[in-house]
Order: C-alpha cells, then structure tokens, then sequence
C-alpha cells in the first residue's frame, strides 16, 4: 500500500495503523526518514521534492511487487512526501511485515534503496547560500547494486 | 505543439518547467530532439547528458526513439527521493 502526500504526515500513527493490520505476522520493521537540518556544515532551511505522475506512482508500486515476490511479507507500507518541506519533517516512511524479522528488515532496506535511487523524484535543498537540486550519493547507488539477482 | 516537461535541475536551465512548442520538420526522433533542445535553452550540453532520460507520454523510452507531435516529452535528471 503506498501513498504519496503533499501534505506533513505523523509516521508514529502510519505505524500505529499498520501494526493493526499485519496478518499475524511475528516481525515488523519501519523505517522513517526525516528531513535534515543541516547539510555539508550549513544549515537547511527547506527541502522541495517533485514527482511526475503517474510514473513515480507506477515505480513505487511495481517495487513493492518486486519486495512482495521476493520476501514473505504480510504487509507493506510505503509513505512518501512531495512538495514543499522544513527540517525534522517526515519525508518517508516504509514498513513491512513478515513472519520472521530477516525479510522484514531485508525488505524494507531493499524498497529504502530503491526510493533512494530509483524513485521518480528530484529534490531541491534550501540553504542559507541558496537552493540546489540534490542528486543521490554514489554510496546510495552502491547500496542499490546489493539487491541486483 | 508538443508538450515538454523539465525536470529537477533541467527548469533552471530551461527557465521553465512546462512548455508547448511545435516540433520543427527537422526533429524526427530523440537524438534530433536533444540537439534541438539543447541549442534552443543554450544548455552547453546538458540536456545531450545520457544521465538525463527521455519519456515520451509516461513513458521511459529506449533511445533513439521517435518523436511526434503532440507527444508530451519529459527530460529527466538522475532521480532519487527518500
């Protein structure tokens, strides 16, 4: 289940919802990501994402199936922001849930480094010496070269 | 008229994000569109880049790839969120 918001939303209450509805699962892992106050020792006083619909929405779903297929998962959330965003704010939220806490932890770092490096998104950070588009880090790519079969 | 879409950084150097425009007789697939394009926004090359990818009517295209009009054409820098 995914959405894609343009509003702030409150990660403790996505994963308040989705512990109600795991399907018995014994394990949950969630992940959020939260807007950085500073970056490269300057401040950041705003981050703006942008998407292109629908292809950022079909990515994301079709990773999730991808997650679905590989591990035995009972349940995945994925939350992402767009729009305009301040410091501390959630940007991203992913959960999974799964019998055992391998594929849990596995597919929720799996769908992280898609949405790191895949996701139809680009990013803008606002600093005090003004704004640049934000491009993943070869760490980020490296990370995503893990799950390749 | 087709209808261009700048992506992320792409906007600044195009000055705008959204634009109608009529394909010349010239631009029939995406290798004469790129060249186009980049002379047109005096991008110094940067909408040539392979990093930034081409999707025709949503849809993410092998290159070279025709282009019509009417089309909405996206180019996109290396993406990333989260």
């Amino acid at each position: 289940m995914f959405d894609l918001l343009d509003q702030p939303f409150d990660p403790a209450e996505a994963l308040k919802q989705f512990n109600t509805a795991i399907g018995g699962a014994g394990a949950v892992v969630s992940f959020t990501g939260h807007v950085r106050p500073s970056a490269h020792g300057s401040a950041v006083t705003g981050l703006f994402l942008q998407a292109y619909s629908p292809l950022t929405e079909q990515g994301i779903e079709q990773a999730i199936e991808t997650a679905t297929a590989r591990w035995p998962l009972s349940a995945v959330r994925v939350i992402h922001r767009i729009g305009e965003m301040t410091p501390g704010e959630a940007i991203v939220f992913v959960a999974t849930a799964s019998a055992h806490r391998r594929a849990a932890f596995e597919a929720a770092d799996f769908l992280m480094d898609y949405l790191k490096t895949e996701a139809v998104f680009w990013k803008k950070e606002t600093g005090e010496t003004g704004s640049t588009w934000i491009e993943p880090r070869s760490e980020d790519y490296q990370d995503r070269a893990r799950w390749a079969e | 008229m087709a209808h261009f879409l700048f992506f992320g950084k792409l906007a600044d150097i195009t000055g705008a994000m959204s634009v109608e425009q009529p394909l010349p007789d010239t631009v029939t697939d995406t290798s004469t569109l790129r060249s186009w394009l980049d002379e047109t926004y005096q991008a110094s090359g940067a909408l040539l880049e392979t990093t930034v990818r081409l999707a025709i009517n949503s849809e993410i295209v092998a290159e070279p790839a025709p282009v019509r009009e009417h089309d909405e054409i996206a180019l996109m820098p290396p993406v990333g969120g989260g």
